[in-house]
């Protein structure tokens, strides 16, 4: 996939983005910013502290644990043990969309539920505080479950939060009670607090409900949080399909969903990063294989819903699949002759989570636009290169702190999906199951490949690259945009989406559309400034060589 | 419905907050800190803390938020945190150059007893501020107060630790900001210059966070209170503290250092508060009140009293930050409204004193603040004595939704609209964008649900 477009020299660019840094801030830099070659895969410097005073975009354990993974339960009153901040920034600010099935049903998503811990709290501990707070919660809602996540001082005093819920668990005999270490501090980003929320849902919901549902072939949606929409529109066409979802992790999902989870044939990853644990989990205990998909993209989507035929292998449900593809096709093309001579040519970057800056790439080659530099947030070297590269990778320190779960198959319940030879079968088909081969092997040469991107090493790469578009979050959104290149956030899509599917395709392809080709971009200057600028503008413009 | 679970049974909790009517200190402190010129926030915590203060704060000033952080791990938890903060002050004044950092602890960097002034002082003494720079602190422990009692304790620190006395007065006034917008530090400056009066306003988050769209990102905007302005003002012949939580701790600080006086007044919100607000500046700064301010003043009056019929009697729900509270109350009383049901996650006794007062003039009405002050309390009060309007951040709109209740934003944070970066809500022209505001939405309400009958074209 050798590139046409004109791009600045990458060696060159990474030299410029390191050489502001302190010696050894730049050394451990230029481990992260790698120069892509989609046939040899360099190693990718991944998942390691960011050097303190960094202006990173990265988040904490707490995010990952709470803010993502739980925070899109329907029917769990989720508690934040600790003083109330944490508690109040993770209040409906992700976009996870709920809706209950009657009017009746529990969702609390749109409440926050904290102890609010005050000095008297951290000096004599906070145990007492939460507890009284888990009977006031029960008391006020009778709800099926109710999760703990401890904010960074829980841990340094000692609070106990899981003795604090069994003991609370015990005492109501019919509300599930269960705590998360996940303190702010622990490991190096939000990705630890995946970890820990993908053992603790393992450990105390999944495998509760062995009820076995209505449904030829079933599956659990995973790491599908329902921002914006995204899970509805994976649903909507799955039913098309005649495919269910036996359990959604974790958008618009339920405790009774959750806690079925093992009853399901397959298990369809949609973030790697922070769900994988939980595929992998399940597999050896259950006998679930989990398959990697994507359904950013109409054409990753109509893919994805093959890969998922293929697995279940009905002749009926493949020829289900390729009618609904039929069907939903025309109106995605529609849309996508009428804006592509519009977008065609352009370029994008993504710095952005632990799968988005990959998934989100397929858009924009639909779109005729190339991604020019691209890198996670959160995510580990098996994102960026595959995950035949996990049994090198080194455990350090802080990903020793995250308690890794010995898994058993199960006596009962272990029942293998497919045997070893359909497995094999599987492959030779070319469906990967139990793998994922990551963002670089898509990646063009000699794009920029730059983990945990700084503030710093952003503005350079927008002025080196001067990029259409730029995708990342909300802390970068408005600093990119002053700079005159318009934003996508793709943590909160803008407040719009869903981007998922076939509609959703189209939702991004228009939104995309009106960004690159806003006219408001050309009115930045004056007129009485124009003059003057123009002269510095064709000073600046010359760096572009290979 | 939204918040379905909101029962209209009031049962005392003691251990939940639900649905909180205040956050934690170090978004305040780090949003003062925005206030100085050439200063780059640092969050001295886990990456976290930093990512959500700078993330609130980006959503509710649609701007660059720019801040940076010590990235506590595990080890640092454990062994203190004074390296991850030498190392950032390095990494910071290497990168991103700022003539200042302002340093604000979190709950965890409090609780593992890390000495902001022994570290700051450590760095100094290692050589690793540059000549010229600064590195200032405030304390800032989450599980003490609110947000508010962060942005005090920032304002404070930046006081403390930059004024100087040279021992001959200045011919100006401190104006010390309480907790308000840009817009509103602008409007401060606008009225200050009218009345003639020299003053030094800080924090000033003007030009800050309302930055123009120049296709050029500055990283330190044009914004701020200047260095020279900070330490100038040990000299100033004295202070007003503009809010009693928020502001006056600044004040005392000066005074007690330097001896130089202040007056506390109210957040100029409304037409008393600013009545009072331009009384103090025109004392302290001995200059006459120009025709013009007045006029502005009749201006506003003539709206309340044109528009009285439609606020007289109506009854309001409002929650809040002290700060704005007391001054906001205290107008809807001059307007004829009844503030009934009133909440805030700030504690303080000078706020619940200040409300008592103000609360005189309405009777009956509930009035929370502090621990267990949260809006699922307010929301079950209205449930059991409705109103005709509420008046909060944008987390009002779900309870706004649900019983169908005419609603204003205003507060921090402010999410889902714009204009309180632009707009300001101080001075008499802030009342009168008030007024312009409660009107338009309880007369919108009207026109929506009138019987057809009904239906007025003319008001």
């Amino acid at each position: 996939m050798e590139s046409k477009t004109q791009f600045p020299d990458p060696s060159q660019v990474r030299e410029e983005l390191i050489e502001k840094y302190p010696a050894k801030v730049a050394k451990k830099r230029n481990k992260s910013i790698i120069i892509n070659d989609p046939e040899t895969v360099p190693e990718v410097q991944a998942n390691v502290r960011t050097v303190p005073g960094i202006i990173t975009q990265r988040g904490c354990s707490y995010a990952g644990c709470k803010g993502v993974v739980l925070g899109p339960t329907r029917d769990v009153v989720n508690i934040t043990h600790g003083p109330i901040g944490c508690g109040f920034y993770s209040w409906l600010t992700r976009r996870n969309q709920t809706k209950p099935e009657t009017p009746e049903d529990a969702n609390f998503i749109t409440y926050c539920f904290s102890t609010d811990m005050q000095e008297e709290n951290i000096v004599f501990g906070g145990e007492k505080k939460l507890k009284v707070a888990i009977q006031e919660a029960y008391d006020l809602f009778h709800p099926k479950a109710i999760a703990i996540f401890s904010t960074c001082p829980v841990g340094l005093i000692g609070d106990d939060v899981h003795a604090a819920s069994r003991e609370m668990k015990e005492k109501f005999g019919d509300c599930n009670v269960f705590g998360f270490s996940c303190e702010g501090y622990r490991g190096v980003s939000q990705s630890a607090g995946h970890h820990i929320a993908n053992n603790g849902i393992f450990k105390h919901m999944v495998g509760r409900n062995n009820e076995k549902k209505e449904g030829k072939f079933k599956l659990n949606l995973l790491g599908e949080y329902n921002i914006g929409g995204d899970a509805f529109e994976i649903e909507r066409i799955f039913n098309k399909c005649g495919i269910t979802i036996n359990s959604s992790f974790s958008g618009n999902s339920t405790v009774g969903q959750l806690e079925n989870a093992h009853m399901a044939d397959l298990n369809a990853i949609m973030c790697h990063r922070s769900i994988n644990y939980m595929g992998e989990m399940m597999e050896a205990k259950y006998g679930i294989p989990w398959m990697k998909i994507n359904f950013i993209g109409a054409e990753s989507s109509a893919k994805s819903l093959r890969r998922i035929a293929e697995y279940f292998g009905d002749a009926e449900l493949k020829a289900k699949v390729e009618e609904v593809i039929k069907e939903e096709m025309p109106k995605v093309k529609a849309v996508i002759d009428e804006i592509l001579p519009r977008t065609s040519g352009k370029t994008a970057m993504l710095f952005v989570g632990g799968s988005r800056a990959h998934h989100y790439q397929d858009l924009f080659s639909e779109l005729g636009m190339k991604t020019v530099a691209a890198g996670y947030e959160f995510a580990h070297r098996d994102d960026y290169e595959g995950r035949e590269v996990l049994p090198g990778i080194k455990v350090d320190a802080d990903s020793k702190n995250i308690e890794e779960l010995k898994v058993e198959a199960d006596p009962e319940l272990y029942k293998p999906r497919k045997s070893e030879a359909e497995l094999e079968e599987l492959k030779a088909k070319g469906l990967e199951i139990n793998s994922y081969e990551g963002m670089m092997k898509q990646m063009m040469k000699k794009s920029l490949v730059v983990d945990d991107i700084s503030h710093y090493e952003s503005e350079k790469l927008i002025e080196i690259y001067k990029p259409d578009i730029f995708c990342a979050g909300i802390k970068e959104k408005y600093v990119v945009q002053k700079m005159g290149v318009p934003l996508k956030q793709l943590h909160s899509y803008d407040y719009g989406g869903p981007y998922t599917g076939f509609e959703g395709a189209i939702n991004f392809y228009r939104d995309i559309d009106r960004m690159v080709n806003n006219p408001v971009w050309k009115l930045i200057k004056a007129p009485w400034q124009k003059t003057a600028d123009s002269e510095k503008e064709s000073l600046s413009a010359s760096y572009v060589t290979q | 419905m939204l918040l379905r679970h909101t029962t209209k049974e009031v049962k005392v909790r003691e251990g939940l907050t639900i649905n909180p009517a205040k956050t934690c200190q170090p978004v305040g402190a780090l949003y003062a800190a925005l206030g100085i010129h050439g200063c780059l926030p640092h969050s001295h915590g886990s990456q976290g803390c930093c990512a959500y203060h700078r993330s609130m704060l980006t959503r509710h000033y649609k701007e660059p938020v720019m801040a940076a952080t010590s990235s506590f791990t595990e080890g640092a938890s454990v062994f203190g945190g004074q390296s991850n903060l030498l190392t950032a002050i390095d990494t910071i004044f290497s990168v991103y150059d700022p003539d200042i950092i302002a340093v604000h602890s979190t709950c965890l960097s409090e609780t593992i007893g890390d000495d902001l002034h022994q570290i700051t002082k450590k760095a100094a003494d290692d050589g690793k501020i540059p000549e010229g720079k600064h590195v200032i602190y405030a304390s800032t422990p989450s599980f003490i107060g609110s947000h508010v009692t962060g942005y005090a304790n920032m304002v404070t620190g930046m006081a403390g630790q930059f004024a100087e006395s040279t021992g001959e007065k200045k011919e100006q006034v401190n104006l010390i900001a309480g907790w308000m917008e840009p817009s509103d530090m602008r409007e401060i400056k606008k009225i200050s210059k009218e009345l003639g009066a020299k003053i030094v306003l800080f924090p000033d988050t003007s030009d800050v966070l309302d930055a123009p769209q120049t296709g050029k990102h500055e990283f330190y905007p044009k914004g701020g209170v200047t260095i020279p302005e900070l330490k100038s003002t040990g000299d100033s012949l004295s202070s007003i503290a503009l809010g009693c939580i928020s502001a006056e701790p600044a004040a005392i600080a000066l005074d007690k250092k330097f001896g130089v006086p202040f007056e506390t007044v109210d957040i100029p919100i409304g037409l008393s508060a600013t009545d009072r607000f331009i009384m103090a500046l025109s004392k302290a700064a001995g200059v006459s009140v120009p025709d013009e301010i007045t006029s502005e003043r009749g201006r506003l009056l003539d709206a309340m009293t044109d528009m009285d019929q439609y606020f007289y009697g109506k009854k309001v729900a409002l929650f809040g930050d002290p700060d704005q509270i007391i001054p906001l109350t205290e107008f809807l009383l001059d307007l004829g409204m009844k503030p009934i049901h009133i909440v805030s996650g700030t504690p303080g006794k000078r706020f619940e004193k200040r409300m008592a007062e103000i609360l005189e003039r309405s009777p009956g009405a509930n009035f929370r603040n502090g621990l267990g002050a949260d809006t699922f309390l307010l929301h079950q009060w209205m449930k059991n004595e409705p109103v005709d309007l509420l008046i909060g951040n944008s987390y009002g709109k779900y309870i706004a939704r649900d019983e169908n209740i005419p609603f204003i934003r205003f507060g921090f944070p402010i999410v889902d609209r714009i204009g309180h970066s632009y707009f300001p809500s101080v001075g008499y022209s802030g009342g009168l964008r008030l007024v312009e505001k409660i009107l338009g939405v309880i007369m919108d309400r009207q026109d929506r649900e009138a019987p057809e009958e009904k239906f007025e074209l003319v008001m």
